[in-house]
């Protein structure tokens, strides 16, 4: 018996609305259908009335979701795509975001942002975005990168009293398993080091963390311990975590998915760099996509993104400076 | 007997009408003092920002705010100071969020016509048309979901702000859910400064009405009469279940975007074309015409505004503005998933 990422995605619907009666799911094709990637298989059968198909409106989704979480209830709106958020980018961060700052209402949503790269799925079923979100105030933004946390951390996002993004990687939708679901689950805001090592930190998340494993079990066999960071969410950053990381290490790589530019491995670079400058033995390094849009054709596409011989070069690199 | 009581009856609905026509006309009085006063305080440089009057628009946002009730929600936009006090905002709500007050709803952190109160049904608006709308339906999505019935919804939007996606999408999500929605549409001739004939090319905007399912009304937008009658009976049929309503309401706006323009791109022939009227002027007469009230009361009636005005304006005047070394500088309400950088 095991469980998928998208298994515990779909788990973690359920509970939430058997659990909390202010439950209810919104978005395209969710009802009857089960979802784009089947993240709410049989929940409108189960849950008669709470889980809707929405009109290929992600703006109005959005907008309904804060209207109803100021009327009480505890919405969870899926985009069909983390890419199709865009057209929703106003609600979320100008009225969602700036809601409780504005008038000390809050403002529970949780909006799910199936993200990440797979192959073959081009420009516009691909992208990462957690930055973006991150920039603007009065959003939570997380980026399970396990089944453990892919389960827990959604259970804890329609717990809280702020919107929440939730970016789960289709990447690891079937092809990550764990066991059985968890029981117990570390708070959000605090990151996990998901191996330890002495000679270098690298800082990743979301679907990189399984690359990063990769790459130091591979560099564990040339006689170099990497300390592995998942950083569970972006947004609140753990940035104790990672400081206490490169205190030991004395190197620093930091890993994302998404586009260059600024960016959640910009900020974590920064940070470590203004506030723990005596503790780096070497330049801070950072690797990230390529500052295009993301590719089509598999050939183009695994050598856009980040991967383990890419990281393991960086790795390698840093190591001997 | 039967002839007395049907006459008794007409005696008691003529009565209501001149009551609830009164009623009316003072809201809009109210409404506008209060934006006068705006203006005013906005030329002596006594308001951050902008200055945005509803004059030309009153008899239209009256109708609405009266015409709703506890457990409603409404969302008004920038010219709806008349909606807004009738739907139970009060003067020192609005007076503070434009001087800032660290008293007002807002404190200081958004000001002017981005004000409202969330948990009494009251949305305050974003700068980005159309957003509201959809709030709007979230909330009667979730009395739906909590079996409450009997509530509309009313937003605001003008002739601009239909040509938004937000506008677009919310009014067909409203209309596939079957909402009590009231979508209330100032037709008033300018977005800031651009003529509806930049802005939509169908013949009336109420043709919209058919393409997205939804039942229809136009009203002329000076008539207070006319618009008390038309909005409350769409916000009735709403609220019996008859699915969302699209107001379309023609005037003309009679101030610029903002205080800070003077509008000059008006066409002269709207401003002597009957829809160019000042509906509270016209009200006005009604009252007169109809011997519903005499020029000594409406002296009174405009002296007890100004009065209502003077002092909140001079109350909030002598208010703390907010600080900032008190200010929490936090937009998460969990304070557990605040990040604690950039303190030096």
């Amino acid at each position: 018996m095991s469980v998928t990422y998208l298994e515990a995605i779909r788990e973690a619907q359920a509970k939430a609305l058997r659990d909390d009666p202010r439950v209810f799911i919104y978005g395209q094709d969710v009802g009857a259908f089960g979802g784009a990637f089947k993240a709410t298989r049989n929940l409108a059968k189960e849950f008669p009335g709470r889980v809707m198909d929405a009109p290929i409106s992600e703006d109005a989704m959005v907008g309904a979701a804060i209207g109803a979480a100021i009327e009480g209830m505890r919405p969870i709106i899926e985009m069909q795509y983390a890419d199709f958020s865009t057209v929703g980018f106003n609600q979320i961060v100008n009225n969602a975001g700036a809601f409780f700052w504005r008038t000390g209402v809050p403002c529970p949503i949780t909006i799910r942002l199936p993200a990440g790269g797979t192959s073959g799925s081009g420009p516009y079923h691909s992208q990462s975005l957690e930055a973006i979100y991150a920039h603007y105030p009065g959003l939570v933004v997380m980026t399970p990168a396990t089944v453990e946390d892919a389960y827990s951390m959604l259970l804890e996002a329609v717990t809280i009293d702020d919107p929440v993004i939730f970016c789960e990687h289709k990447l690891l939708y079937n092809h990550l398993k764990a066991e059985k679901l968890p029981t117990e689950a570390m708070p959000t805001g605090k990151a996990r080091v998901a191996r330890a090592g002495r000679d270098m930190t690298l800082v990743t998340y979301s679907a990189m963390v399984q690359e990063a494993l990769v790459v130091a079990e591979e560099l564990s066999g040339e006689g170099s311990e990497i300390e592995v960071v998942d950083l569970r969410s972006v947004k609140p950053l753990d940035t104790d975590t990672v400081m206490a990381s490169v205190a030991r290490t004395g190197r620093l790589l930091v890993v994302g998915e998404a586009w260059p530019w600024g960016g959640v491995t910009a900020e974590v670079v920064a940070r470590v760099a203004s506030e723990g400058f005596g503790l780096l033995d070497a330049p801070p390094q950072r690797l990230n996509a390529k500052d295009t849009p993301i590719p089509y054709h598999p050939n183009l596409w695994a050598a856009h993104r980040p991967t383990p011989q890419s990281i393991g070069q960086a790795a390698r690199n840093l190591l001997r400076l | 007997m039967v002839q007395a009581v049907v006459d008794r009856e007409a005696a008691d609905e003529a009565s209501r009408s001149r009551d609830a026509f009164a009623k009316a006309y003072r809201g809009m009085l109210l409404a506008r003092i209060l934006d006068d006063k705006f203006a005013s305080l906005y030329r002596a440089g006594k308001i951050s920002g902008g200055a945005f009057l509803g004059r030309g628009q009153e008899a239209l946002s009256v109708s609405v705010g009266l015409n709703l009730r506890k457990g409603d929600y409404f969302a008004p936009l920038i010219r709806d100071a008349a909606g807004r006090l009738a739907f139970g905002e009060t003067i020192m709500d609005a007076v503070r969020t434009y001087l800032g007050s660290a008293l007002g709803p807002m404190r200081g952190r958004d000001g002017n016509v981005h004000r409202g109160n969330p948990k009494k049904g009251y949305l305050p608006m974003v700068s980005h048309l159309g957003a509201m709308i959809s709030v709007v339906n979230g909330a009667l999505m979730a009395h739906r979901f909590k079996g409450i019935t009997g509530t509309v919804g009313a937003a605001s939007i003008g002739d601009g702000g239909t040509s938004t996606g937000a506008f677009h999408e919310s009014l067909n999500q409203a209309a596939v859910e079957k909402l009590p929605l009231v979508l209330v549409v100032s037709d008033n001739q300018y977005a800031y400064s651009t003529p509806t004939d930049r802005q939509f090319a169908c013949a009336n905007l109420l043709d919209k009405a058919v393409g997205y399912g939804v039942a229809g009304h136009a009203v002329d937008g000076n008539d207070l009469a006319a618009c008390l009658r038309v909005v409350g009976g769409a916000v009735q049929k709403a609220r019996a279940g008859e699915g969302p309503q699209l107001i379309i309401a023609r005037l003309l706006r009679l101030c610029g975007h903002g205080e800070h323009d003077d509008a000059n791109y008006v066409d002269a022939k709207m401003k002597t074309a009957p829809f160019g009227r000042d509906c509270l002027k016209l009200a006005e007469e009604s009252l007169l015409r109809q011997g519903w009230a005499d020029q000594a009361a409406l002296d009174e009636w405009r002296e007890q505004s100004t009065q209502q005005v003077e002092v909140a304006v001079a109350t909030v005047r002598r208010e703390a503005a907010p600080d900032p070394y008190q200010e929490k500088w936090r937009a998460l309400s969990s304070e557990n998933l605040l990040e604690g950088q950039n303190e030096a």
